[in-house]
């Protein structure tokens, strides 16, 4: 068990080191920094003033030098002028170079400014994160209970008028994008064309105080795309457990339905749909990001997208380093509580 | 003129289908008859699920295909007056009606939305095809070789899928990355794996055949590397196969998405089907592995492949809107679903009628996909 979680965190660490690589790699090309220095200093610049901006400010050097420094495993770049003012990338502004540390990347917590925000990246994505934080635990606090409760009613029953209907609106529910159920939502409870305005078309207030009139759309809007998805594949799950022979044996025995059902196939029907639920968060996350492009609330996704379409080299960076690393963390987290919730699975 | 009421509206847009229900009666009346011969196909007929998601498919794709017949007018002309106009209104000059109204530039919804649907079942297929190809080609000697082959080629698959598509798309698909040319050689490695895929298949089955085998990799050889040269380097001598750069973008990236996956199905398939007593039999004949791999193997891997196909144009029909509604990789004006949506989506509440037709037609799409997706697999494990 040991050897296999070191093997699957030294996949996570290799996997997570070249990702992050090719996003820093992507931000890094020379049009986007180009397209960087000319919104930073002056949008009439000659290709020879961009050149030597990008030299004075740290992005000359060899594109894996500034990944290491970027990363903080490579000490940071410094520079004299000629009037002696030591510039450099862990020298914050009008400070002592003398003080300052050799390394600062993203391991020893510098995540660089946000050029569009004007703050810390840091600050940015904490914040931000929190507010997505929030909507995630109401997504999930909706979406898991109703995929399960759909799921285990439709597979209980193969081939049943019940499983066909559930299975028909699971379909459904997942061939709705985000963007398509979060326009409708808003069209029939939001507009005064159908009336009921039942909920706000805009989650934006919800970012001071969540209400239930301002929060439902959005969290209704995602958890609908997943539920779909869980739901499948939990009826595929528990219709399997019921062609078992324990559940046999307990007809047999004279259990009663929902007893059979309750004690004796629930369980063993919930260790596949845990991993879909964990494999769900990167989908999730593409959905936060239109949810929260839709419903304007801003948290992390609208912030990637403000960083993405402003040219936000660091915003981006760091927004990808948590995105990257949540997608990773879920699927070991999937790896690793599958071994353990399946005891027929041996790791040796 | 009058403008319409709803019933006239419904009528109308009956009448403007016209084509499509002619060439949808004929075809199913034809797949009915001749159910029994038809395979797979004629059995989805024994199952109602997948026979509305065939009919909901057909109409698309007949929309798509009749599409300049369906339009009433010019997907990109403007007419002021008619600025989020309700459906049914009836242009003041007498010409018509819009009969799903104008939206907020005064374009008619209607003839957008017809138009766009041509666009959607031009790229998702296409897409999704050429995923197919790239995931087959390296799926099956990954899942049959195995070994470090394998393991390198999945530790890239999963590079690819542990990476946030949306966050991908935005680095991916922006006007500064044309210049650097990225995409380009992207798109000249990923529109090469179906010519490396024809002639593997080719090769394998005529090997002994000298004649036809080099007729059938002369014919694919000449054909698929010219059209290589014009839709990947846009630098085709004669000048017939083109592609709009930035369609260019969205399809490479949507084929990249989408790629990774097909391979980790493929190679699953292979590795379970690389045991069978029949490929046992294929390696004492002395067969070539491709051969076994391409001749043996993937036949037998069709059911399932072709069940993730539909599925995965649907899922493709997502992206593609997915990359409209952010305004990525598409012309300002383009008529297509997701940026129809978003374009809408600010006069919501006032106007819904621009974002909610694209967005049921995107729905509907999908939806067929997925309920044909439903019916192919249980007809296909029947047997």
């Amino acid at each position: 068990m040991l050897a296999f979680l070191l093997r699957r965190i030294g996949v996570i660490l290799l996997t997570a080191l070249a990702l992050t690589f090719v996003v820093f790699w992507l931000t890094n090309l020379p049009p986007n920094l180009e397209k960087l220095a000319k919104s930073e200093a002056s949008a009439r610049m000659s290709d020879a003033e961009v050149d030597s901006w990008l030299d004075r400010n740290g992005y000359g050097g060899p594109l894996l030098v500034r990944y290491g420094e970027w990363l903080g495993v490579m000490p940071g770049w410094t520079r004299t002028a000629e009037d002696g003012t030591v510039t450099g990338r862990c020298v914050a502004r009008g400070g002592d170079p003398a003080q300052a540390p050799r390394f600062c990347g993203i391991l020893q917590g510098e995540w660089g400014m946000s050029t569009v925000f004007k703050q810390p990246v840091s600050e940015i994505i904490a914040t931000r994160l929190g507010a997505t934080g929030v909507l995630m635990f109401w997504v999930m606090a909706l979406m898991v209970p109703a995929a399960l409760v759909i799921g285990v009613l439709a597979g209980m029953r193969e081939g049943s008028r019940l499983d066909r209907t559930l299975s028909t609106v699971s379909i459904a529910s997942t061939a709705t994008p985000e963007y398509v159920s979060g326009v409708v939502l808003i069209v029939v409870f939001s507009s005064s064309l159908v009336g009921l305005r039942w909920f706000n078309g805009s989650a934006a207030s919800a970012m001071d105080g969540i209400t239930f009139e301002n929060f439902t759309l959005p969290v209704v809007t995602i958890a609908l795309y997943g539920i779909g998805y869980i739901a499948r594949m939990t009826r595929a799950s528990m219709a399997e457990v019921m062609t078992q022979q324990y559940i046999r044996t307990a007809r047999l025995k004279g259990a009663s339905f929902p007893r059979i059902v309750l004690r004796h196939a629930l369980r063993n029907a919930l260790i596949a749909p845990f991993t879909v639920i964990m494999l769900q968060f990167p989908w999730l996350l593409n959905g936060v990001v239109i949810v929260e492009t839709l419903f304007n609330y801003k948290g992390f996704g609208w912030s990637l997208v403000q960083a993405a379409s402003n040219n936000d080299i660091e915003l981006l960076l760091g927004s990808s380093v948590v995105a990257v690393f949540v997608v990773l963390v879920t699927q070991a987290i999937s790896d690793i509580g599958y071994v353990l919730l399946n005891p027929r699975i041996r790791v040796s | 003129m009058e403008d319409l009421t709803w019933i006239q509206i419904l009528a109308a847009l009956a009448g403007r289908f016209l084509p499509v229900w002619i060439a949808l009666a004929v075809t199913l009346v034809l797949s009915f008859w001749f159910r029994r011969r038809l395979g797979l196909y004629g059995r989805l007929f024994d199952s109602p699920i997948g026979l509305v998601g065939l009919v909901m498919l057909l109409f698309w794709v007949f929309t798509a295909l009749f599409a300049d017949r369906i339009v009433l007018f010019d997907p990109l002309s403007q007419i002021a007056q008619m600025k989020n106009k309700a459906p049914g209104t009836a242009i003041p000059t007498g010409i018509g009606h819009y009969l799903l109204g104008g939206d907020n530039l005064g374009r008619d919804v209607f003839s957008r939305m017809v138009a766009g649907a041509r666009r959607v079942l031009i790229i998702a297929p296409a897409a999704t095809a050429f995923a197919f190809m790239v995931g087959i080609t390296l799926g099956l000697p990954a899942g049959y070789r195995g070994g470090r082959l394998d393991a390198g080629l999945s530790f890239i698959a999963n590079l690819v899928l542990a990476f946030p598509v949306i966050l991908l798309f935005y680095l991916l698909v922006t006007p500064e990355m044309r210049t650097t040319g990225l995409l380009t050689w992207l798109a000249g490695v990923l529109f090469l794996f179906p010519v490396i895929f024809f002639i593997l298949l080719w090769n394998s089955r005529f090997f002994m055949h000298r004649g036809k085998r080099a007729a059938y990799l002369g014919v694919t050889l000449v054909v698929g590397l010219w059209a290589w040269s014009g839709l990947a380097l846009n630098a085709d001598p004669l000048g017939v196969w083109s592609m709009d750069p930035n369609l260019l973008n969205v399809f490479v990236s949507v084929v990249f998405v989408n790629a990774p996956t097909v391979f980790r199905i493929t190679r699953g398939l292979a590795m379970d089907l690389a045991t069978r007593d029949y490929v046992a039999a294929a390696q004492t004949r002395g067969e070539g592995p491709w051969y076994i791999m391409l001749w043996e193997i993937l036949p037998n891997a069709r059911g399932p492949l072709i069940v993730d196909f539909c599925l995965r144009i649907g899922y493709t029909t997502i992206l593609l809107g997915t990359l409209g509604f952010f305004g990525l990789g598409v012309a300002p004006e383009s008529p297509d679903w997701g940026s129809t949506i978003n374009a809408g989506r600010r006069l919501l509440t006032i106007a819904p009628h621009p974002a909610l037709v694209p967005a049921i037609a995107l729905m509907s799409l999908v939806l067929a996909l997925n309920l044909l997706a439903d019916g192919l697999r249980e007809e296909s494990l029947r047997d």
